[in-house]
């Protein structure tokens, strides 16, 4: 058996045929993707292409008209996506930041890390009440990898601050910290370096790389076509709710499809 | 002054029953936003459901403090089952209706369980057993408080500090909070918000049934209605302090019941409602969010 190269070369997300209409608009048409494991991955196109529904589909927040979602974690047994409730994809390895960031206002930093331990915590009533060996166990370890995070992100010393009096892009970087709790197999971010400051975005790519480096996959909405560019091993672009390229960054920079996207069909008539 | 104490104290014990219901009001209305008026209805079922209890119980002689116990842990456990129940019947399946459309289904909830209980049980008031023992070292100052209402004082007490605790500190409490903050987000780190929703409904109704114990065992009597009274006052506790805001419920259930006691002691029983509901008409007006609203409001 060859199986250690099969699960090696796998695909770590596999969309096929992936659908969303709304209402009478088709926001999605027929979009494949592939995500390898360690691998980065840009998804490009004008505004309005459908990349933060594409984003919806996946984490679950909306169903999906039609497709298939496979997620395959290396060693681990092949895993539908399609129809599970956002928590249980959180549960199989998806964990997402938001474009507009969504963090627990009024809890603390350390808290909003903690909160994404969740789903890989157990303790009930029962244990909170009693404190059994495990409980504590638990709680510790939840505990110590959440202010490992914070100390990743540069946030170690302001873990009692609540979360809404951090600066802007401390909340960016706080978010993909939550994100990391949930001991995701494949992070997506939605437009990561959006308002950040170019020392900021450089910090981003910096953490971005070293998230790779562990053994994540990346998915990626971004703008910044720099960041894009650097970052990428894999890019695809959408408009219009399709898939209009896909390859390497230098491939997919010069395709036809894509600078039509962008900039728009030659005036011939002017 | 020993007219003072007993007044002050009746107002502590009164404070202490509305923050036991209106932290369930305020849970659910910080987590999903819903003024839920079958909440009274938990603390008539609790008081039913003790009293049904306690009469067994006593049958085999059991000492009145593990009655009392025993009694107290039926009620929870009935009326936290009872939250669930309706919960997932009445509310759920209209979570992504309009916000009128649970509140009207909330009214009906209480007008249902009200006439089930008539129907069941009697239309009239019932008698209910003192299943507090008297304390022998309260006897010198027994113009000014009694056994039972110092129990009352202790329990919610004791109550609130332990639910204050868990979602302060443990990993369901957090979950709480980030569901009251962002339902969305807290799906998307694995919280089932489901499984919040229904805990949280389930502990509002235990505490409530609690209250409703107490306060039975305290007046010595209830019917099907006591819930109706005792869940508006709760409501406008709650709103006082700010809704959605714990340690605003709890402020608000004692500026209430002093308010209460204190105009029935100085003015006449007549004018207990008119000073409640002035106040809350006066806090409305000069501080709409409530007490402690705003800031500490999403604080669930």
């Amino acid at each position: 058996m060859c199986g250690t190269i099969d699960t090696a070369m796998h695909p770590l997300l596999t969309v096929s045929a992936l659908t969303m209409d709304f209402g009478g608009i088709r926001a999605l048409d027929q979009v494949d993707l592939r995500i390898l494991p360690r691998e980065i991955v840009a998804l490009i196109g004008p505004n309005g292409a459908g990349k933060t529904t594409l984003f919806n589909c996946l984490t679950g927040m909306c169903r999906p008209t039609g497709g298939q979602l496979l997620l395959t974690p290396p060693g681990r047994s092949q895993r539908r996506l399609y129809g599970l409730p956002p928590h249980q994809i959180t549960a199989a390895g998806l964990a997402r930041t938001f474009q507009n960031i969504r963090l627990f206002p009024n809890m603390t930093v350390l808290e909003n890390v903690m909160v994404g331990r969740h789903c890989r915590t157990t303790a009930k009533l029962f244990g909170a009440i009693f404190r059994p060996a495990a409980t504590v166990r638990e709680e510790n370890d939840s505990l110590g990898m959440s202010l490992a995070l914070l100390d990743r992100i540069g946030l170690g010393d302001q873990a009692d601050e609540l979360a809404q009096n951090l600066p802007y892009g401390a909340q960016r970087r706080l978010e993909i910290a939550r994100a990391l709790a949930t001991s995701p197999q494949l992070l997506l971010l939605d437009e990561p370096a959006a308002g950040m400051n170019p020392q900021e975005t450089e910090e981003l790519e910096a953490l971005i790389l070293s998230i790779r480096d562990d053994g994540l996959s990346i998915l990626l909405i971004e703008h910044d076509m720099k960041l894009v560019m650097r970052l990428s091993d894999h890019i695809f672009a959408m408009d219009y709710g399709r898939l209009i390229a896909e390859g390497a960054p230098d491939e997919v920079r010069r395709h036809p499809a894509v600078i039509r996207a962008y900039l728009g069909t030659e005036a011939t008539d002017a | 002054m020993e007219y003072f104490f007993e007044i002050l104290f009746s107002g502590l014990t009164r404070g202490s029953v509305y923050a036991l219901i209106a932290l369930g009001y305020t849970m659910v209305y910080g987590i999903i936003g819903l003024i839920n008026f079958a909440h009274g209805e938990m603390y008539m079922i609790g008081a039913f459901t003790a009293l049904i209890v306690s009469s067994v119980l006593s049958i085999y002689g059991l000492p009145l403090p593990s009655i009392l116990i025993l009694a107290g842990l039926a009620a929870a456990i009935w009326a936290g089952a009872y939250g669930f129940t309706v919960e997932r019947l009445a509310y759920r399946p209209l979570r992504g209706a309009p916000r009128l459309a649970p509140l009207i289904s909330a009214i009906g909830m209480s007008i249902f369980l009200q006439n089930y209980i008539l129907l069941a049980q009697t239309p009239d008031f019932v008698p209910f057993p003192s299943l507090v023992p008297e304390f022998a070292f309260l006897e010198p100052y027994s113009a000014i408080i009694n056994s039972s209402g110092l129990t009352i004082m202790a329990v919610s007490t004791l109550v609130m500090c332990a639910l204050i605790l868990l979602i302060k500190f443990t990993r369901t409490g957090k979950a709480m909070r980030a569901t009251a903050q962002d339902r969305k987000m807290a799906l998307l780190v694995g919280i089932n918000v489901d499984r919040i929703i229904s805990l949280t409904f389930i502990t509002g109704s235990a505490l409530a049934a609690i209250g409703g114990l107490l306060i039975a065992s305290h007046i010595g009597q209830i019917n099907f209605a006591i819930g109706f009274i005792a869940g508006i006052k709760a409501f406008t506790a709650a709103v006082l302090g700010g809704i959605g805001s714990i340690p605003g419920a709890v402020l608000g259930s004692f500026v209430l019941g002093l308010t209460e006691a204190f105009a029935t002691g100085y003015v006449s029983s007549d004018y207990e409602d008119v000073f409640a509901f002035s106040l809350l008409v006066l806090i409305l007006i000069f501080r709409p969010a409530g007490l402690l609203g705003n800031a500490a409001a999403e604080k669930v």
